[in-house]
């Protein structure tokens, strides 16, 4: 095989996100009442972007073969503690973005730490560390509330050069600075060995402590900036149980959607980034196309249905009955 | 450590190191709630307390079956509150639909899981992903189906009187639905071909098709089972509380994976006996009746429940480290 098949087989569940979402946007942005501008965009981005930093977040963990329950608890904790340290001065307020960043790493790293040092199934880890993220999200606000500095939220939710979202360039410059160079590294590298196969891994001297650990916390570190961002958003904070478990699940389906194997090993998270926005374009379609919002979350169930049958057309490719078992 | 489990008695020696430590877990909880207030151990506590109990060891059977398996069933939530709504709302047709009402709202269970069972045993689709969008689906056909106009949410009297009647004077009825519904999974898990292929298909679903086992019928059928019981929970949810709500099965999921798993049923599959389930459940409603007597506000009580898994489960939850 040449080198770009190669390339073209490693990316190609990337590459099919990338196409969904292309297909569903320009269906969207075409029959938007307002038509294909800037607003349209930014609102779009704005929205998206959320549940890329959370779809993000669970790719990491996902790629090392595990899952991560308590990505929406961190963004919703994250959220919180924003609400109540992001003001003040330009100084505090820089102090406490660095604050909110260090305590979603520092959620994903606890995580991390009981997955490989406790040898407890990471399924079952975080749902209770979500629980207890849950909890410390609702001591910081038990009502809604709070508020953050006006001029980084609107710097983050606005537009550069009038037509390009700054919440898309952040998106855009967080995949550069985090995601790229860790894939390249040989930490990266060896998050994908672990989650294609454990033993395999440590046969061949990779440290498995070490890119599990990574991952885990560049994770908790993705559901931290996307907390910030809800921030942006809203200028509150808000421990809603609802809203933080609905991210978790609709992150695992943008993974999934995204080409990022649950089995591990397989997927990058520029396809999980791609799946989030595919995801919520296909939300938000019934509005444009004016169909009752009481169909929504129907809509969205039947699409994800949909979404995760198509990879059972792999079934019509095997040989071996054998290998229906994996 | 060898010779001192020699010297035990062998019924003792064949437990599981994982359910007697659930159930000592239990007895310190008593003991240390007894000191709280003296009620913590007068029977119409403990009894009230099997009776809460009772709704969460139903759903928490058939979870334990789709873990036994190796699989999860993220689809409860919504099948617990479709079980719920559905039986309601059959009952208000006559006397007709207060008759089929219970059946009604596990077949519709039953239909889910079904759906979930196809997915994941014929498609291959893995359970989580699976689950999850049948979940999705489920809410989304519930929340369609009480917009457009109010059906009747009332409960039928007859999951009323399940849940909250006595037909022996003392033990409320919903407790012994648990006790039948239990004894009929004991008998499935260790007396049939069928439960043991379960286990089987936990350890290696590849050894057990290749030992001749239909893995894929059995998978679906458990998956359809577990529906069912979730919906049950939910008719008798709703009986409890006399009404049926759209997100009254959102507070289950995490108890009944968590109760599972404390019993010492291996997440991976294959390993784990219904004796720990029940443990694990008396401890999870023992630990929230406990915070919620204590009066411990809402983010303390998340706190203490997750923290308490993880203990717990570091005590007796690691896995062999792989070397």
């Amino acid at each position: 095989m040449k080198d770009w098949r190669f390339w073209f087989a490693e990316q190609r569940g990337t590459l099919m996100a990338i196409a969904i979402f292309v297909v569903m946007f320009i269906i969207y942005s075409s029959n938007h009442p307002a038509g294909f501008n800037a607003n349209v965009v930014q609102t779009a981005s704005n929205k998206g972007v959320l549940l890329a930093f959370v779809a993000m977040a669970q790719a990491l963990v996902v790629i090392t073969a595990g899952i991560d329950l308590s990505v929406g608890m961190i963004f919703t904790l994250t959220n919180c503690l924003a609400s109540w340290i992001v003001v003040g001065s330009p100084i505090q307020a820089f102090f406490g973005v660095v604050g909110v960043l260090l305590v979603g790493a520092l959620c994903g790293a606890i995580n991390g730490a009981i997955v490989i040092y406790g040898r407890l199934q990471p399924i079952v880890t975080t749902i209770a560390t979500g629980a207890v993220f849950y909890g410390i999200a609702l001591a910081i606000r038990p009502n809604p509330g709070g508020s953050v500095d006006e001029t980084l939220a609107d710097f983050f939710t606005g537009r550069f050069f009038g037509f390009m979202p700054a919440s898309l360039l952040t998106l855009a410059a967080v995949v550069l600075v985090v995601w790229v160079p860790f894939s390249r590294s040989v930490t990266g590298r060896a998050a994908y060995a672990v989650g294609s196969s454990e033993p395999a891994a440590y046969m061949s001297g990779v440290n498995i402590r070490r890119a599990k650990f990574a991952a885990y916390t560049l994770s908790g570190l993705l559901a931290g900036i996307g907390g910030l961002f809800l921030t942006f958003f809203t200028y509150t904070g808000e421990a809603a149980y609802a809203s933080g478990n609905a991210y978790t699940l609709y992150s695992i389906a943008a993974v999934v959607l995204g080409g990022v194997s649950l089995f591990g090993g397989k997927g990058s998270a520029i396809g999980a980034i791609f799946g989030a926005m595919a995801f919520r374009t296909i939300g938000d379609l019934l509005f444009v196309f004016d169909f009752d919002p009481l169909w929504q979350p129907l809509f969205q169930g039947v699409v994800l249905l949909l979404a995760v049958s198509i990879g059972a057309f792999g079934l019509f490719r095997i040989r071996n009955r054998l290998d229906w078992f994996g | 450590m060898n010779a001192l489990a020699e010297r035990l008695p062998a019924f003792m020696r064949r437990m599981d190191p994982a359910v007697v430590t659930a159930f000592a877990c239990i007895l310190l909880l008593l003991f240390l709630g007894s000191f709280y207030s003296s009620n913590f151990l007068s029977p119409e506590y403990l009894l009230q307390q099997l009776k809460v109990a009772s709704f969460l060891g139903i759903i928490a059977t058939g979870m334990m079956l789709v873990i036994l398996l190796g699989q999860i069933d993220l689809s409860l939530p919504w099948v617990v509150s479709v079980g719920a709504m559905m039986s309601s709302a059959v009952a208000g047709f006559g006397d007709v639909g207060a008759v089929i009402a219970i059946p009604f709202g596990i077949f519709c269970g039953v239909l889910i899981g079904l759906v979930n069972g196809v997915g994941v045993a014929y498609l291959r689709i893995p359970s989580m992903i699976m689950t999850l969008a049948t979940n999705a689906v489920a809410q989304g056909l519930m929340v369609v189906y009480t917009g457009g106009f109010s059906p009747q949410d009332s409960a039928s009297p007859a999951a009323r009187y399940l849940a909250t009647g006595f037909i022996i004077p003392t033990v409320p009825n919903s407790v012994l639905c648990w006790l039948a519904v239990g004894a009929a999974a004991v008998f499935l898990m260790t007396r049939t071909t069928f439960g043991r292929s379960i286990y089987g298909i936990g350890n290696r679903e590849r050894a057990a098709y290749l030992s001749g086992i239909n893995t894929r019928r059995v998978v679906m059928i458990v998956f359809a089972i577990s529906g069912g019981l979730a919906a049950f929970g939910g008719v008798l949810l709703a009986g409890y509380a006399s009404k049926a709500a759209q997100s009254m099965g959102d507070a289950y999921l995490l108890p009944a994976i968590a109760a599972v798993v404390l019993g010492g049923t291996s997440i991976l599959g294959g390993r784990g006996s219904y004796l720990g389930t029940v443990a694990g459940v008396m401890l999870i409603t023992l630990l929230q009746s406990i915070l919620s007597v204590m009066q411990m506000p809402e983010f303390g009580r998340q706190i203490v429940y997750g923290v308490v898994i993880i203990l717990m489960l570091l005590l007796y939850g690691r896995e062999r480290l792989q070397r």
